[in-house]
């Protein structure tokens, strides 16, 4: 082998090399060393230097042995090394992975030196044809489609070919009706829409009573008494639908607690409870939980893509991508001064549908509360 | 050197007569055992991707074995301690079994992971490789559209993938997916019901996702990764412009033994790797999020990086909606969802289908290339694909503009109005350096090739001048440098009477033409004419047609040898 067949492998490689700088030595720039093929077998193909190639093979039964002891290791580490808490599993996961990366490694090293060190360097040429095919192929090919599509039938008898198609429409349909069923409601789907235009905050509990929030987490209702520290925030659920994920999805709240003085008039007043303001944590962009809450701006922030909803003002959007207010739940309490819903939301919470219109302008138009 | 093989040994000939007499595959092995594989590091770029995917079949079969698709709400009573007795899904607590009590679990799930990114990630550098060189144009427009159409199922497989494991980052993620998906126009209440069985999340989104992660997606890439690999077999690689390479040949090694022995290799050092990382680098530490609830989500929850251009495009998005018929119930258009959602990914991949098409159009270049265009060859193309990345890149780092803001102690409001600016004004930029940056570097080609390259060889004239000497390129380099053509372009020219070429005429046609004009034709021809003397010129043809050594020297002696002290 010569540098030279090696250049051919790698002309990227090499080229800037000799634009940028001098040329490296042993190149063919003022002369050219003459490429020795001593040892040749056939054109292109260029034997490796038998001391280099012993060499090598040493290097690479070195590889091949540590891949031999890593790939004894990992079975040991398997035995040995039991899993469970953190750290168990932590040293597992070094032991069994480090002898694994080890063993493939050694194992892909020793063959890159063989290939680059033992076996020959290569520049062999191979012609290419056009992907074409021949001009008397392509009619031959032409004649027989043309003689079996008139042997079928299918040209001449129209009533054959009108009805397979008829046939087959209905047919290619079925998988698509099949699939009907994907939704488990039973409802027909135009009524879809219809179940996002209502949370379980509209519902009263089994025995009658309008539903408590309740803390997320840990179930207790709250005493509107108790949650006195201006600036306080909760995040709350339905009592009753604590661990129902569908009802959560919909009507999870974040509870806010102002000074009178801090509400502007965006917030419905009469839906709030002592400076107490519900509304709805699920973001109006996509539906994220818009958990983050600052105190002294009263912005809430959607970690997801950032939106910030004033509280103060009726969480109305002043930056990001979501286009609505979060919705305002009316909050009373009960006889015991327990966090009660007057009734749902008055708008569909949650990201925006096709069929969501502007719900806020129509609950305007009811005359909803200014 | 002792042992030669002269026969072939009864283990292999036996089964292979067996074979051959069944199947007659000798032919085959024939023409293709020696099969020619040009070499070029960027060649490897596609094999990173095939040899991760082979990797996921691998550890993601690993992993169904224990695996259960449920979101029915157990209490978890694995080794975890810290969630012992949470209530979650068994979906959730199957994951945590596999992280925790499965040995070697955590290694293969995290591997696993990895080897997705890497998939992704080795398809994208590929496919960029595969742009820039021109290697889409005839006759491997096909295998061009195979590749797109691999890199959006990955992108498919990836998001269900990622839903799988049902803890609080896994969910978020899902929960963004239903809201992009309630948001199309007319039919997304109707997709939004069908795939989650009924309102989100409902009990069997986890199940669905699972049928189509493990089964229907990957059957769909293996089929395609497998026509993918036979029309390059068939179609042969292209190969990098150089010394004896030329449109109807290809020059390399041959598949066997060197080229398997090669890939085996780097099969090998792909697995290899993506086994380090995944013992030394953790990823998605699923028991630190705890379950999903849609109640909840982690702060700074980041999608894998193959998400984070349409997280980024969410995010710089003005809060547009439209409600068409006012308060109806139909005609919501959530436009601040839509259009991140669609157009951005779109433009990406109907862009990347439709590109070698347009090219063909523009160009009206209707050959086989089996030469890849070195990317200054072609400068519109060039930036016409950095512009691509640059906007890909701009909506990329918008992903994570709160971890800029944080690191940079920049608001977080200024990153977004920035991005809302750079969306449009970096590709465009881009574009234009880009341009700049491919004339350059023909210009210093046609230097090298019309000057020869600096020698090194300082020289003293009789007068006391300084000169460095110049000599011609060496062969394969010149070779490499020439193997440059000029972009076709469609014969736009008018007639004497000022009438364009039939097919010139009418808006799209004038379009057309004006579009092959810019595209196509040579910016800078190798061999520049002018301001040099006559004998230079003529002293580097001498050198050229001949290539001895002794015209080296005398091109070395009486080149462009051109003045230090100007
Ligand atoms: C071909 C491309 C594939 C991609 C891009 C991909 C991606 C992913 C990702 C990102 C995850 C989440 C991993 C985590 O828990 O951190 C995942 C989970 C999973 N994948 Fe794949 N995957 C692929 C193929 C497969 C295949 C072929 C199988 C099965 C034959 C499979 C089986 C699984 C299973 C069972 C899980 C859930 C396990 C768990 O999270 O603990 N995947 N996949
Ligand atoms: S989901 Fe809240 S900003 Fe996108």
């Amino acid at each position: 082998m010569t540098d030279n067949e090696h250049e051919i492998e790698q002309p990227d490689e090499r080229v800037p090399k000799r634009v940028i700088g001098t040329p490296p030595p042993g190149t063919s720039m003022l002369g050219t060393a003459e490429v020795t093929q001593a040892e040749e077998e056939a054109p292109g193909v260029n034997l490796q230097d038998e001391t280099k190639a012993r060499k090598a093979e040493k290097i690479v039964a070195f590889c091949f042995m540590i891949t031999f002891v890593a790939a004894i290791a990992f079975i040991i580490s398997y035995v040995v090394f039991q899993v469970g808490s953190p750290e168990a599993t932590g040293t597992s996961n070094m032991a069994l992975g480090t002898s694994l990366t080890v063993a493939i490694l050694s194992l892909a090293i020793g063959i890159v030196v063989w290939v680059r060190q033992i076996m020959p360097k290569y520049s062999l040429v191979q012609e290419r044809h056009p992907m074409v095919s021949d001009e008397d192929v392509r009619g031959v090919v032409e004649k027989t489609f043309i003689e079996g599509a008139n042997e079928s039938g299918f040209v001449k008898r129209k009533l054959l070919r009108r009805t397979l198609l008829l046939g087959a429409a209905p047919l290619g349909l079925i998988p698509l009706v099949l699939l009907r069923d994907l939704d488990n409601s039973k409802m027909p789907g135009s009524q879809f829409n219809k179940l996002l235009r209502h949370t379980v905050w509209g519902e009263k509990t089994k025995d009658g009573k309008p539903r408590k929030l309740v803390v997320e987490g840990t179930g207790q209702p709250i005493r509107a008494a108790d949650f006195n520290s201006p600036g306080g925030i909760l995040s709350v659920v339905p009592e009753g639908y604590e661990h129902d994920l569908n009802a959560l999805a919909k009507a999870t709240l974040i509870l806010i607690k102002f000074r009178p003085e801090e509400l502007k008039s965006g917030v419905k007043q009469n839906w709030t409870h002592d400076g107490i303001v519900a509304y709805s944590k699920i973001c109006t962009h996509v539906g994220c939980p818009a958990a983050l809450y600052e105190q002294n701006t009263h912005h809430i922030l959607c970690p997801c893509h950032q939106s910030t909803f004033d509280a103060a003002d009726g969480a109305k959007v002043i930056f990001g991508p979501a286009a609505r207010p979060l919705p305002q739940l009316p909050i009373t309490v009960d006889s015991e001064g327990y966090l009660i819903a007057q009734g749902d939301f008055e708008v569909p919470p949650g990201p925006s549908y096709w069929e969501r219109g502007d719900a806020e302008a129509e609950a305007r138009a009811k005359g909803g509360q200014a | 050197m002792s042992d030669v093989l002269t026969s072939t040994p009864k283990a292999v000939s036996g089964p292979a007569n067996f074979l051959d007499e069944r199947l007659g595959g000798g032919a085959f092995l024939k023409r293709n055992l020696r099969k020619i594989f040009p070499d070029h590091w960027s060649f490897l770029l596609g094999e990173i991707a095939l040899y991760s995917f082979v990797v996921l079949l691998l550890t993601g079969t690993f992993l169904t074995l224990w695996f259960k698709p449920s979101m029915m709400e157990i209490a978890y009573d694995g080794s975890y301690a810290p969630l012992k007795g949470v209530m979650m899904s068994e979906a959730y607590a199957s994951s945590l079994e596999i992280s925790f009590d499965v040995r070697g679990g955590l290694l293969i799930r995290q591997m696993h992971h990895w080897a997705a990114l890497l998939f992704v990630a080795g398809m994208m550098v590929h496919a960029l490789r595969v742009f820039f060189t021109g290697a889409y144009r005839k006759p491997r427009e096909i295998n061009w559209l195979i590749g797109v159409l691999l890199l959006t199922l990955a992108l498919a497989e990836g998001l269900t993938g990622y839903s799988l494991p049902d803890d609080l980052l896994s969910g978020a993620g899902l929960r963004i997916t239903e809201g992009v998906a309630i948001s199309l126009p007319l039919v997304g209440t109707y997709i939004t019901f069908f795939l989650f069985g009924g309102e989100y999340p409902g009990g069997d989104v986890i199940s669905r996702f699972y049928s189509l992660h493990i089964l229907l997606i990957p059957g769909i890439l293996l089929a395609l990764v497998s026509a993918h690999m036979v029309l390059m077999w068939v179609q042969k690689h292209t190969q990098m412009p150089g010394k004896g390479r030329t449109n109807q040949n290809v020059v390399g090694a041959p598949f066997y033994p060197a080229f398997m022995a090669k890939a085996g290799a780097y099969f090998l050092f792909t697995l290899g790797v993506i086994a380090g990382l995944a013992t030394f680098t953790q990823i998605n530490p699923i028991w630190i999020f705890g379950p999903y609830t849609p109640a909840d989500v982690s702060a700074g929850s980041q999608p894998d990086f193959y998400m984070g251009f349409l997280e980024g495009a969410l995010r710089i998005m003005p809060p547009w909606e439209i409600n068409l018929f006012g308060t109806s119930h139909a005609g919501t258009l959530p436009l601040s969802v839509l259009i991140p959602a669609l157009v951005p990914m779109g433009i990406i991949m109907t862009g990347l289908a439709l590109y070698p098409f347009l090219e063909r159009w523009v160009t009206g270049d209707h050959r086989e290339h089996h030469i890849a265009d070195r990317p200054r060859n072609n400068p519109h193309r060039t930036s016409i694909g950095v512009s691509a990345i640059t906007f890909y890149g701009v909506l990329w780092l918008l992903g994570a503009n709160d971890e800029i803001a944080a690191n940079f102690h920049i608001s977080l409001n200024m990153t977004t109005y920035a991005g809302r600016v750079l969306i449009f004004v970096a590709p465009a930029l881009a574009y234009l350096i880009a341009y700049r940056m491919c004339l350059g570097l023909q210009r210093s080609d046609q230097a090298v090739i019309s000057h020869g390259v600096e020698s090194g060889v300082i020289k003293r004239l009789p007068h006391g001048e300084f000169i460095e000497v110049h000599t011609p390129p060496a062969e394969d380099m010149e070779a490499h440098l020439r193997g440059k053509e000029a972009v076709p372009m469609l014969p736009v020219a008018e007639d004497g009477a000022g009438i364009p070429p039939a097919g010139m005429r009418g808006p799209l046609g004038r379009l057309r033409a004006r579009m092959s004009k810019a595209y196509g034709g040579e910016k800078i021809p190798l061999e520049d004419g002018h301001g040099h003397g006559h004998d230079e010129h003529a002293a580097i043809e001498h050198g050229e047609a001949h290539g001895g050594d002794e015209e080296h020297a005398a091109v070395g002696a009486g080149g462009d040898d051109r003045s230090l002290t100007h």
